[in-house]
């Protein structure tokens, strides 16, 4: 009989404000430590916490853009517990009333596509950070991250495997990098993923469930979690159960961690410092205007509008950055959107490196122009793209083709007198392409390109070779 | 000009420098070089901020509270820190970590709390104004205790940055004075709103400085809830003959209901410690404050003894009380209920302020000063003192004691309750009474 996996996921995403979420901090990552910190966010006496509205409206739009119900009004609340890097001794985040609820996150799948109904989004500062191994017995505690803002996307429960889920998170950093609201980095803790599992007879009741926290890599949540799935099927095929734990995820393994003492009771209450979080209809009319075409839509429409393949559209709206260029290209140089497409899928996301694209999308279409107005090669389009995204000089297509001797001859008297002489030289090799030895014409071209250095064009070569051949 | 350093005996002062006085002086202003003492659990740049107690003794705040600030830019001078309860956790001041303070007519008796020691230095001369702080009660019950003026503000009319926090959602800072002017000067420096308080109002006029000619048109209600059989008869009898005065200068006074007053005490109790466990939870040892000297083996054992060896007795029952009644399981039956007794109690005051009440006139407190040690083991009856004035903080509603009479030679307050921001009818009102009643008379 088979077993049914049922997933869920949390994800913690910082966001992109520049002061945090309830003082004037700034909120940036990466600075000597306890340096953006002040009386708010170090939890001195005395201090009151003001809600940072550009962390809302961010939240906001991260929940519409996931066709969530947004709150007009939500309640920020005190979450308890004792732990030397959270300041006030507890975490000020939202419970009963979070700004929103509902929503799915839908990602194409092997399967065709699958997707995660949310059960709610809310608001919370992110805890300081607990340095361990800097001092030999003792903790450094750094107070710049306390404070900054986080959202965070609670899933239901789904029937899905784990690399579904892998494929919804990539789907939804995907749309918080659209939507501009997060660097949703891994590494430096801006995304952040707490994944759970439990396994079922189809129809029965779920599972006792197991949890996996602070994955640092979409891979790590894809096999983290089948390595549990594995765990739990076998434990419960010989007869065993599965008990509630959770596990750290490092080096190919998961691993339990230590028991807490007790269950945690985080002693939830309105927090009292703050009035409730008010968005009036208005306010999320104007934040659902705004909201960019998401990567979904623009898959479709990239389909629809240019006639890309599914997997083109893929490819070509992997990041908004992509998609803008691949679009900007197409209307600047009034061409063909599968020729744009060709030319960014082989030519230059081999040399993207940065979120911006490494040559201008005017460059891009003007390579394309002298390409199909046979003044340079293909090959040597390539060339120039690779060159101009090397280079920080900002010179035409056109001259750094002809600085690396790439543009093509155009004069056909020169191009005849090269394909002669090079015939001339080859006649035994003349005599066994005429026979039907096809990859001669390989060869001959090559010398004629050869004798040109570089400058003839080799389609043109081509056909001259050829009328010679009768 | 200068505090009279005297008082020390009567352990009102936590901190006073005559240096850093004296320094303050030559300010401008309607509070110009006037000497405020300020309650020691508001954030002072003048003086160390302890709170009453060995958690923060010594501790300087790198910031002052909104309401100092305000202060000094009305001139006034930051003269001395006063004691009170720990953390404002007490209406006697005996729970303070640095002794208690002594009744200014009578050093067995305790001055009220937790802002004794403000009431004290206004009562005995030391310096004409004061800043409190209310959580339920402890400006009100105070300057009742030691025959001054109190007033607790609409919650929101004063910002309570720098005020270190108690129960957020009752915390407010509050006045005394040794009469209704000062007390309604004072206020008014302090009150505004603050950007840096989520919870400060709308900028709200105070309407100060109403004369009233006389009291025609003012409807006072007598609730009956505040006047039970077990009130003392000293105090009953100065009740009375207030509400003769008022209704000699044109009052209508009429008895009311607030039924809900019985529960206030309860979910006073319940939501007060609920908030404060959490507001407290930040003295840990770990940033600032003290913490004992001796190597920890863990962060645990760092929290167990920071915490139990500096939290002082009533301020760790609360915190107690306050984790039980927000843990699962018990949330539900204690804090839910109390917040919702909370309501009704906030929708009593609103029925009745818009049933054609101006103000509430009530006694200020169950009894006049009681002995030092008379409660200390039995916290509950203790508790059961704040009846009468936790109400207003539970609903968020302005109230003022004046000074109505004595009893036994002990002053007696009478209370005013005005809906939210009407200090100023309520205190011109009070002043009206204070111009017609003699506080030193003994009430028979």
């Amino acid at each position: 009989m088979n077993w049914e996996t049922v997933l869920g996921l949390e994800v913690h995403v910082r966001l992109k404000t520049a002061s945090k979420l309830f003082c004037d901090c700034p909120s940036r990552f990466g600075d000597p430590a306890n340096t953006n910190v002040c009386a708010v966010c170090m939890g001195l006496p005395g201090a009151l916490p003001v809600t940072n509205r550009n962390a809302v409206d961010l939240a906001a739009r991260v929940a519409l853009a996931l066709g969530c119900e947004v709150h007009k009004e939500s309640v920020f609340a005190r979450k308890s517990y004792f732990y030397p890097d959270l300041p006030k001794g507890y975490q000020i985040t939202q419970y009963e009333n979070p700004i929103a609820t509902g929503g799915e996150l839908e990602a194409p799948s092997e399967a065709g596509a699958v997707c995660f109904v949310l059960n709610r989004i809310h608001i919370e500062e992110d805890a300081g950070k607990s340095i361990h191994d800097r001092v030999a017995g003792s903790t450094l505690v750094d107070l710049n991250r306390a404070g900054v803002p986080l959202v965070e996307i609670v899933t239901e429960p789904t029937v899905a495997d784990p690399a579904d889920a892998r494929s919804c998170l990539v789907e939804l950093k995907r749309v918080l990098e659209y939507l501009g609201v997060s660097d949703c980095n891994m590494e430096d803790g801006s995304l952040r993923v707490d994944a759970n599992i439990s396994v079922r007879r189809p129809g029965e009741q779920l599972g006792n469930k197991q949890e996996v926290k602070n994955l640092n890599s979409f891979a790590a949540v894809e096999w983290s979690l089948e390595a549990l799935r594995e765990e739990q099927i076998s434990e419960l095929e010989s007869g065993g159960t599965v008990s509630q734990l959770t596990f750290s995820a490092s080096d190919g393994t998961v691993k339990a961690m230590r028991d807490k003492e007790g269950s945690d009771d985080y002693r939830y209450f309105p927090e009292p410092d703050l009035p409730p979080v008010v968005l009036s209809e208005a306010k999320i009319k104007s934040l659902s205007a705004g909201l960019l075409e998401l990567p979904a839509a623009r898959r479709f429409r990239f389909s629809e509008e240019y006639g890309l393949s599914t997997y083109d559209a893929r490819v070509l709206t992997a990041t908004r950055e992509v998609a803008d260029f691949f679009e900007d290209v197409v209307r600047l140089s009034d061409r063909p959107g599968k020729l744009a497409g060709g030319w960014i899928m082989n030519e230059v996301l081999a040399v993207w490196s940065g979120p911006g694209p490494p040559l201008s999308a005017v460059a891009l279409g003007e390579i394309i122009s002298l390409v199909e107005e046979r003044s340079l090669s293909r090959r040597g389009g390539k060339k120039v793209v690779e060159e101009m995204a090397g280079s920080s000089r900002e010179e035409p297509p056109r001259v750094v083709a002809e600085n690396l001797g790439l543009i093509l001859e155009s004069d056909v008297a020169l191009t005849t007198r090269w394909v002669e002489d090079v015939i001339r030289e080859h006649p035994a090799e003349m005599e066994r392409l005429r026979d039907g030895e096809a990859r001669l014409m390989d060869f001959l071209v090559g010398r004629v390109m050869r004798t040109s250095g570089g400058r003839a064009d080799p389609v043109v070569v081509r056909l001259m070779v050829k009328e010679r051949l009768s | 000009m200068v505090a009279r350093t005297a008082n020390s005996d009567a352990n009102s002062i936590l901190a006073f420098d005559e240096k850093v006085v004296r320094k303050q002086f030559g300010k401008e202003g309607p509070l110009g070089n006037q000497l405020v003492a300020v309650k020691d659990n508001i954030c002072t740049l003048e003086y160390p901020t302890s709170c009453g107690s060995r958690m923060l003794a010594g501790y300087e705040s790198p910031f002052e509270a909104t309401a100092v600030k305000k202060l000094k830019q009305a001139g006034a001078v930051v003269a001395c820190k006063t004691n009170l309860d720990e953390f404002g956790m007490g209406s006697s001041t005996e729970h303070s970590a640095f002794g208690r303070t002594l009744h200014p007519l009578d050093s067995k008796r305790v001055p009220g709390g937790s802002s004794g020691g403000s009431a004290a230095v206004v009562a005995d001369g030391t310096v004409k104004y004061a800043l409190g702080s209310e959580t339920g009660g402890s400006v009100r019950q105070p300057a009742s205790f030691c025959g001054v003026v109190g007033i607790k503000p609409t919650y929101g009319r004063v910002s309570r940055r720098g005020l270190v926090a108690f129960a957020s959602s009752l915390d407010q800072i509050g006045v005394l004075a040794g009469d209704v002017s000062g007390a309604e000067l004072l206020l008014s420096s302090i009150a505004g709103h603050d950007e840096s308080d989520a919870t400060s109002a709308a900028p709200v006029p105070l309407n100060t400085g109403n004369i009233l000619p006389d009291l025609d048109g003012i409807t006072i209600g007598l609730p009956r809830e505040y006047f039970p059989e077990t009130l003392p008869a000293g105090i009953r009898a100065a009740c009375d003959r207030s509400v003769m005065l008022l209704r000699e200068a044109g009052a209508v006074v009429l008895d009311v209901s607030l039924p809900s007053t019985n529960c206030a005490v309860a979910a006073y109790y319940i939501i007060a410690p609920a908030e404060a466990s959490s507001n407290l939870a930040r003295f840990d040892g770990v940033r600032y404050g003290n913490r004992p000297e001796q190597p920890f083996s863990d962060v645990l054992s760092m929290y167990r003894s920071t915490r139990g060896e500096l939290f002082g007795a009533e301020v760790k029952r609360r915190i107690i009380i306050g984790t039980y009644v927000l843990s699962a399981g018990y949330r539900d039956a204690y804090y839910l209920r109390a917040t919702e007794a909370r309501g009704t109690i906030s929708r009593d005051f609103a029925r009745v302020f818009s049933g054609g009440i101006d103000l509430l006139f009530t006694p200020t407190t169950v009894s006049t000063a009681f002995e030092a040690g008379e409660f200390i083991s039995d916290p509950l009856s203790m508790y059961l003192g704040d009846a009468f004035v936790c109400p207003a903080n539970l609903a968020g509603v302005p109230a003022m004691t004046v000074p109505i009479g004595r009893s036994g030679g002990l002053p007696v307050g009478g209370q005013f309750i005005a809906p939210s921001f009407e200090e100023g009818r309520m205190i011109a009102v009070a002043r009206h009474l204070e111009m017609r009643v003699d506080p030193l008379a003994e009430a028979r």
